[in-house]
């Protein structure tokens, strides 16, 4: 099975079709990714500007880490969860958008990097400055990757 | 001159017509707006959780405050001026959408909601800042905030449609 048909087995999957045919599903749901997106940004941003050494600085950034870590998760499902059904609305429009594969692309790498790198510094709890300020801007201009591709899905 | 007619007045300008019709500029602004949401929202949103005493419960508020607030506003900043210029290049249209107007009367909730609890429970920190759960008068402000950013967000989305779109 190509992976164009997959797409296109989505989209007319009766999840893709009711999104489709109503008038408010999609911006409803675009409206849960976008809050999301809100607080997975915090949850990032709090750890990051902690790494780069302008966050908060009276709490371990392991503390930090594990203050987040709930809300970084929920975000993240939400977000899976909401872009997969906008994803079954048009899926064979985003085969063809550069933008939906950068943001692919972007999204695996940032998940890999968060997940394995990030979190290794983080809880190792002995990584140098440079090293933490490095790891941090990596894993924000990932994250951005993913923010600033979805934005373009929408331009087209 | 009435709100619509400076509405009709801005939309006139040869500035409004070309942010309006550029290829990159206004996506780009578009785009700014949004993913600020990231810094400004997101951490709003934790100063928020830390207020209600559901999340970094053994910081003290006024590390958090004081931590946060600086990207928060500089967040905000960026928010108005994006939003200013998204508003500058549609301003008839964004005028008589409904989600806008509820939007910007949230935005006045939201801030009388911050100017409130700077002014008072705020003063008083000292006698709460190491509490896991700080007092209720908090904790509201930060309920308070979550639902109106909440709802701004998604009004702000929704100016994308025009179903109730009022006639000029």
């Amino acid at each position: 099975m190509s992976v164009y048909s997959m797409f296109s087995w989505c989209e007319n999957s009766a999840i893709g079709e009711s999104i489709r045919a109503s008038l408010w599903l999609f911006p409803v749901i675009e409206s849960f990714h976008l809050l999301a997106l809100a607080v997975m940004g915090g949850a990032v941003l709090m750890v990051c500007l902690r790494m780069f050494g302008y966050g908060i600085q009276n709490a371990p950034v392991e503390q930090l880490w594990r203050d987040t870590w709930p809300y970084l998760m929920g975000s993240l499902v939400v977000l899976l969860v909401s872009g997969g059904l906008l994803f079954t609305s048009e899926a064979t429009k985003l085969y063809d958008h550069g933008a939906f594969w950068f943001k692919m692309a972007s999204l695996a790498l940032a998940i890999l990097f968060t997940f394995t790198v990030q979190r290794k510094v983080v809880l190792s709890g002995n990584a140098g400055p440079g090293s933490s300020k490095l790891v941090a801007l990596i894993t924000v201009l990932l994250w951005a990757g993913v923010g600033i591709g979805g934005r373009w899905i929408g331009f087209s | 001159m009435s709100l619509l007619g400076f509405c009709q007045w801005l939309e006139g300008q040869q500035w409004s017509v070309q942010l309006h019709e550029s290829l990159w500029a206004y996506p780009i602004i578009e785009s700014v707006h949004v993913l600020t949401l990231c810094l400004f929202m997101g951490l709003a949103v934790m100063l928020d959780l830390r207020l209600l005493g559901v999340a970094m419960v053994k910081t003290p508020v006024s590390e958090v405050e004081r931590r946060l607030l600086p990207w928060t506003i500089a967040g905000f900043a960026v928010m108005v001026v994006s939003g200013v210029l998204l508003f500058y290049a549609i301003p008839v249209k964004t005028y008589l959408n409904i989600f806008f107007r509820i939007k910007s009367i949230l935005l006045i909730l939201a801030g009388i909601n911050v100017f409130i609890f700077h002014t008072t429970i705020d003063r008083k920190k000292q006698e709460w800042d190491l509490s896991p759960v700080p007092p209720l008068q908090a904790r509201v402000t930060a309920a308070v905030s979550l639902t109106l950013w909440s709802i701004i967000i998604v009004a702000g989305r929704m100016i994308a449609y025009n179903w109730f779109d009022k006639q000029a």
